[in-house]
């Protein structure tokens, strides 16, 4: 099927992987060394220069996983996000459909509107988001941190939404409707599974940009939802710089966004054929 | 094409109801301390517009401004060409693309502030790999100390987090090409060139309009990584927008000045995308974008 372009370029095409290749192993390096510093003692980092460790240990895990103050931040982080996740797709998804299929009032400036606040500055909305959020008494949990990232994670998912939308072709919408599908008989099972690609980039777009984010995420939380990023800076303050535990915190937060782009991976393999009708 | 329907804003209403809540609710009190001033106790009067007269004047904010707009462009320099030769350069099918997509999407999901950590330790002259291996090579270089080398490092370190959304993006807009296009583009006898000016560049034209404001939005409201890696220095070399801001709202607890340098912050944003957006939509509403163009 798709031989874009070795058969295009065909001798040419032996050469092509270089450039991926260097690429990655630039994106790799600075993860490579954070691996290899978590498993290295706090005193072997600081004496010696090793592109390996020369005393392997898993200390510096042991301490993370053992102590409920460190895995915690783990759970809260990953509770705020999926719950964003959910928020964000429930209220995207028939909004984007309303952008790709019809004209209304005020298409053009709601949709403009709606990407504002995805370029919004988090830095201005940290102490109003504070204040909001004590008056509903949501302070220190998981929902005030899903609410407040659906500020930018909202409009970014109806804006992904709406260009998968857009390429599938509306007489499968009309088709439907001659069939006597009703219309949320034809959401669900029609147009859903057409753009679960979209869906799976847009609820990754989700899980990044909410998994990231820390400075809200820290306003917003105390003890019972702070989030593993924000329990990593309180320590390296506090603990005269651990470098090997901080290196294994790192390499925690790594492991669940190198989950989901697993897995989404899988989804948009699927989508790309569809992606071509 | 679109029908004209006022019902579908029946199918809008849960995203206006909830942005409202998180935007417009906080945008309202960020206003409200912009044009006020307080001796504490929550005691406030009426300033009027002097805030953002003050701030407008100082040159502590033209500078961080400076160093912001200079900061993006040169981000947006690297980061979007780069990502188009990745893109064009990846495979597209076999084993290699789950590899090349994992591993490439990995920077973008790490937090934010572990990037900054993770790039702090990278390039230490003592015990990064980075700035050891420079130090030995024998260049003089030391982030905390020279600007230079500061701007450098935090160039190539959102270089290093943000150069594969560019990539993901501009790789799904590649595959989303129909083959037949490059079999006419064959018949035809197009160069290579031309394959990417006349067919690749303008199907990608949607997701480079994504990947553009994004970039631009992202690198201009930076905070958390200048601050884990530089923390705005040496002096004030790295200070940007972000981290000027943060240090006057919570740091001296300036709300009036810090209010009103939002709201031109936020300004400045959205006129800027707003350019981006319309003149990067204008063509794509063209009709003879894409297939047209594609002989």
């Amino acid at each position: 099927m798709s031989f874009v372009l070795n058969t295009h370029v065909g001798q040419r095409r032996s050469k092509r992987w270089i450039v991926p290749v260097v690429y990655i192993v630039f994106l790799m390096l600075p993860l490579y060394w954070l691996l290899m510093m978590s498993f290295k003692t706090n005193q072997e980092i600081l004496s010696t220069f090793s592109l390996w460790p020369r005393e392997f240990t898993l200390q510096n895990y042991i301490t993370i996983l053992s102590d409920s103050s460190w895995y915690s931040g783990y759970i809260n982080s990953m509770i705020y996000v999926v719950m964003n996740t959910v928020i964000s797709l429930a209220v995207a998804l028939p909004a984007a459909y309303a952008f790709s299929r019809y004209r209304f009032l005020g298409d053009k400036h709601l949709f403009f509107w709606l990407l504002t606040n995805r370029m919004a500055p988090p830095a201005v909305f940290v102490l109003p988001f504070f204040q909001l959020y004590s008056a509903f008494g949501l302070i220190d949990t998981h929902i005030a941190v899903a609410l407040a990232h659906c500020l930018f994670n909202v409009p970014l998912a109806v804006w992904i939404l709406e260009g998968f939308m857009s390429s599938v072709p509306r007489e499968i919408d009309e088709t439907a409707y001659i069939d006597g599908y009703s219309f949320p008989r034809f959401f669900t099972k029609i147009f859903t599974p057409l753009i679960a690609p979209g869906i799976g980039v847009a609820a990754f777009f989700c899980f990044m940009f909410s998994w990231v984010e820390l400075l809200i995420a820290r306003t917003l939380t105390v003890t019972d939802a702070k989030p593993i990023s924000a329990i990593m800076t309180r320590t390296v303050s506090a603990s005269g710089l651990d470098w090997g535990v901080l290196a294994a915190a790192g390499m925690l937060t790594v492991i669940p966004g190198a989950l989901v782009i697993y897995f989404v991976r899988n989804h948009i393999a699927k989508g790309f054929a569809l992606g071509r009708v | 094409m679109k029908s004209w329907n006022n019902k579908a804003w029946f199918l809008v209403l849960p995203v206006l109801l909830l942005v409202a809540f998180s935007a417009i609710v906080p945008l309202i009190t960020v206003v409200n301390y912009s044009v006020q001033d307080s001796f504490g106790n929550n005691e406030f009067y009426w300033v009027g517009l002097e805030w953002f007269k003050e701030v407008l004047e100082s040159e502590r904010f033209h500078n961080a401004l400076m160093r912001n707009l200079l900061f993006s462009a040169i981000i947006l320099l690297i980061e979007i060409p780069l990502g188009i030769a990745v893109a064009l350069a990846m495979p597209r099918r076999g084993w290699g693309v789950s590899v090349c997509l994992v591993l490439m999407a990995l920077p973008l999901l790490i937090p934010w502030n572990v990037v900054g950590t993770i790039w702090q330790v990278f390039a230490r002259v003592d015990i990064g790999l980075l700035g050891y291996s420079l130090t030995q090579l024998g260049f003089d270089y030391n982030y905390t100390q020279d600007v230079v080398d500061a701007w450098v490092t935090l160039v190539i370190m959102d270089v290093w987090h943000w150069t594969s959304l560019v990539v993901l993006l501009c790789y799904s807009g590649l595959v989303s090409i129909p083959q037949a296009y490059y079999q006419a583009a064959r018949i035809d006898g197009a160069s290579r060139w031309a394959v990417f000016r006349y067919i690749q560049l303008p199907k990608m034209r949607r997701v480079l309009v994504i990947a553009v404001l994004l970039r631009f939005m992202d690198s201009f409201m930076i905070y958390t990584e200048p601050f884990v890696v530089t923390g705005g220095g040496p002096g004030n070399s790295t200070t940007f927008l972000s981290i000027d801001l943060v240090q006057m709202a919570i740091g001296q607890f300036d709300l009036g000045p810090a209010a009103a340098m939002s709201l031109i912050y936020f300004l400045i944003i959205l006129v800027v995308s707003w350019v981006f957006y319309t003149v990067m939509t204008q063509q794509d509403a063209e009709p003879s974008s894409g297939r047209g163009q594609s002989s």
